[in-house]
């Protein structure tokens, strides 16, 4: 599809450079609150992965006072991309509490657009009327704002968990969203290092819809495939970058389709035809044929690793011969992943136990228990 | 910049430097300072993710990290010997041409990458892609020797050298990943186990042990123990399968002429 100007002031030249995006993430089982400054010390372990063109965040249980609500991260070019956006919001939604997204000016974060959060549930008339449940309606919200409002995007839109992005390296993007001043039992953070396409607000990571974000070192070879299935669903993919996908799928196979997560995992990174021909388990070897089949479209190609955030936990994972790094590491109830084990030991000086998780393998740490 | 911990500064030979907090690029001035000034043993302590400790140094010197040192330890690195305390990350010995390298913990992947000499001890676990691209030439042969199990794409394009993967901690899963010595067309690996032939790349078949294999088995297995600590008691040289290429130019017929 044709964005037209939709983009005009975001576009920046870019020329191609090497790739070493870094990423880190950590939660704690037991749901304990764990500070944003924690996730910005780890971030900085992996300065030198990045290249100042993009940094972000996701925590979640940091919105325990709106739990209920979406709370939605929306960033403006101009006021007239506001207006048009806060019409469809108050058309379609009931805000409870609407504000500016505290930020602590910095140097070295520039070209900051307008940045408010809107918590707010579905209208229960247009729920009724339409009978489609609120998720569902408030992903065609967002990819309609998305897609249609120039210059405005939402960014962040799951329950009790906010994405805080920027261009800029990552721990200055977090001191300048002032994530010292939240907590939540999980993050993930990101430093970019763009490659085949532009550092611009939009592009930096996590990327998200309703609790999914997912951070992300290397390239969706499969991103044309990828993005076509899933505009079949109404995902429309708007922000540039291959990344998008993957947080589209994870919503399309867990939460559409119901798949279990390590199930969803296997489709993203798909077993080898030689090595499910080697299955000795029959039962296995016929869901990963049938995953195949059905789920073609929605295999990842190309060199990754991935964090991925949701409401109830982290999960990492590769592509099927491991083609960017990935370390985790445990210590109590505390589960840690990042593309380096310095940026674990500096917020973990002694883990229990570090290993490196096998390609196409998910490492998945979720709460025990209810928050 | 952390601060040297022997008082004396001149003729000293051995000095500790403090890495705390320090940028990679500072630390590795200071460590080439230290050298120039004659130092011929240096403790960093503290290290946390500093790259390229030992980088394209070319004195015999000692070198001793506390802590996770960051990527590439040991790259271009040409006669110093460095002792890792702890595991080490991704890119270890890359492209190294002569000196040893001891981790006493795991280390990540593409470990030895286009390495054309010098030893590589590893206590623990490495990962994937480990010896890629090693070479030698007359008498620069490279040695990798790994205490425990590794990843996929061991020994991958190998065009020389000697690699050795012993396996003791065996019981936590398998010694090696798939796609051993895919590629390879030179050099020698020593796994300590059996391997199935779908493990293997096409281009590499299982030998038997010669008597000169027994040889250098005993011999690097002998100053792995000595390096690392590690309890070799266990091992047998006849539990050894040694793979080789069986083709010298395995993609001699993929050109056009």
């Amino acid at each position: 599809m044709a964005f037209g100007d939709k983009y005009s002031k975001w576009r920046v030249d870019e020329s191609r450079v090497p790739a070493a995006c870094g990423l880190s993430g950590v939660i704690s089982q037991d749901g304990k609150m764990i500070g944003g400054d924690v996730i910005i010390e780890s971030m900085k372990v992996l300065h030198d992965r990045g290249n100042g063109l993009g940094g972000g965040f996701a925590g979640y249980g940091i919105y325990p006072r709106y739990n209920d609500h979406y709370a939605l991260h929306i960033m403006f070019e101009d006021a007239d991309g506001r207006a048009a956006c806060e019409e469809m919001l108050e058309m379609n939604l009931e805000v409870e509490a609407a504000e500016e997204i505290p930020t602590l000016p910095s140097p070295q974060i520039q070209d900051v657009p307008e940045l408010r959060r809107y918590f707010a549930l579905p209208r229960g008339e247009k729920l009724l009327a339409e009978a489609i449940e609120p998720d569902d309606f408030m992903v065609r919200l967002v990819m309609g704002i998305n897609t249609t409002v120039p210059g405005t995007f939402v960014f962040s839109s799951g329950k009790n968990m906010g994405v805080f992005k920027a261009v800029g390296f990552a721990e200055d993007v977090g001191e300048f969203y002032r994530l010292p001043d939240y907590s939540g039992y999980s993050w993930i953070g990101h430093g970019r290092f763009p490659t085949n396409t532009p550092g611009w607000w939009g592009g930096a990571h996590p990327f998200n819809i309703l609790d999914w974000a997912v951070v992300h070192n290397g390239e969706i070879s499969s991103y044309g495939i990828n993005k076509r299935y899933l505009e079949m669903f109404g995902y429309e993919c708007t922000l540039l970058t291959d990344t998008e996908v993957m947080a589209y799928l994870f919503d399309l196979l867990v939460r559409k389709h119901r798949l279990p997560l390590e199930v969803a995992c296997k489709v993203l990174a798909a077993p080898f035809w030689k090595d499910i021909d080697n299955e000795s388990d029959p039962i296995e070897r016929e869901l990963e044929e049938a995953l195949r089949v059905a789920y073609g479209s929605a295999l990842v190609n190309g060199p990754f690793a991935v964090i991925v955030g949701y409401s109830r936990g982290i999960v990492g994972l590769n592509d099927r011969i491991k083609l960017r790094p990935l370390v985790a590491a445990g210590k109590d109830d505390f589960l840690y992943i990042s593309s380096e084990e310095s940026a674990i030991r500096q917020i973990c000086p002694r883990p229990d136990r570090v290993w490196a998780p096998s390609a196409g393998q998910p490492v998945i740490g979720e709460l025990k228990g209810d928050l | 910049m952390g601060k040297a911990a022997t008082s004396d500064k001149t003729g000293s030979k051995s000095m500790t430097v403090d890495a705390t907090g320090v940028h990679y690029k500072d630390l590795n001035c200071r460590v080439r300072g230290l050298i120039a000034e004659g130092c011929r043993e240096i403790t960093l302590d503290g290290v946390n993710g500093q790259r390229y400790i030992g980088d394209g140094l070319t004195d015999k010197v000692r070198i001793i990290v506390n802590g996770v040192p960051g990527n590439d330890l040991g790259a271009f690195m040409d006669g110093p010997t460095l002792f890792v305390n702890e595991n080490a990350q991704d890119g270890v010995g890359n492209t190294m041409n002569s000196g040893k390298i001891v981790v006493k913990g795991h280390v990540g992947d593409v470990m030895g990458y286009g390495m054309r000499g010098g030893r590589i001890f590893v206590l623990g676990n490495v990962g994937y892609r480990v010896g890629i691209h090693m070479k030698s030439f007359k008498d620069q042969v490279p040695v990798i020797v790994a205490g425990g199990r590794a990843g996929d794409f061991f020994g991958e394009y190998m065009a020389g050298g000697v690699m050795v993967l012993l396996g003791l901690n065996a019981e936590e899963g398998p010694l090696v990943g798939n796609y051993v010595g895919t590629g390879m067309h030179g050099g020698v690996i020593f796994l300590r186990g059996q391997v199935s032939e779908r493990q293997l790349g096409e281009e590499v078949r299982v030998f038997p042990l010669e008597e000169e294999d027994r040889c250098q088995l005993e011999s690097l297995l002998a100053e792995f123990a000595a390096e690392t600590g590690a309890d070799i008691s266990p091992v047998s040289i006849d539990e050894f399968a040694k793979l080789m290429p069986f083709s010298h130019r395995p993609y001699g017929n993929m050109y056009c002429y």
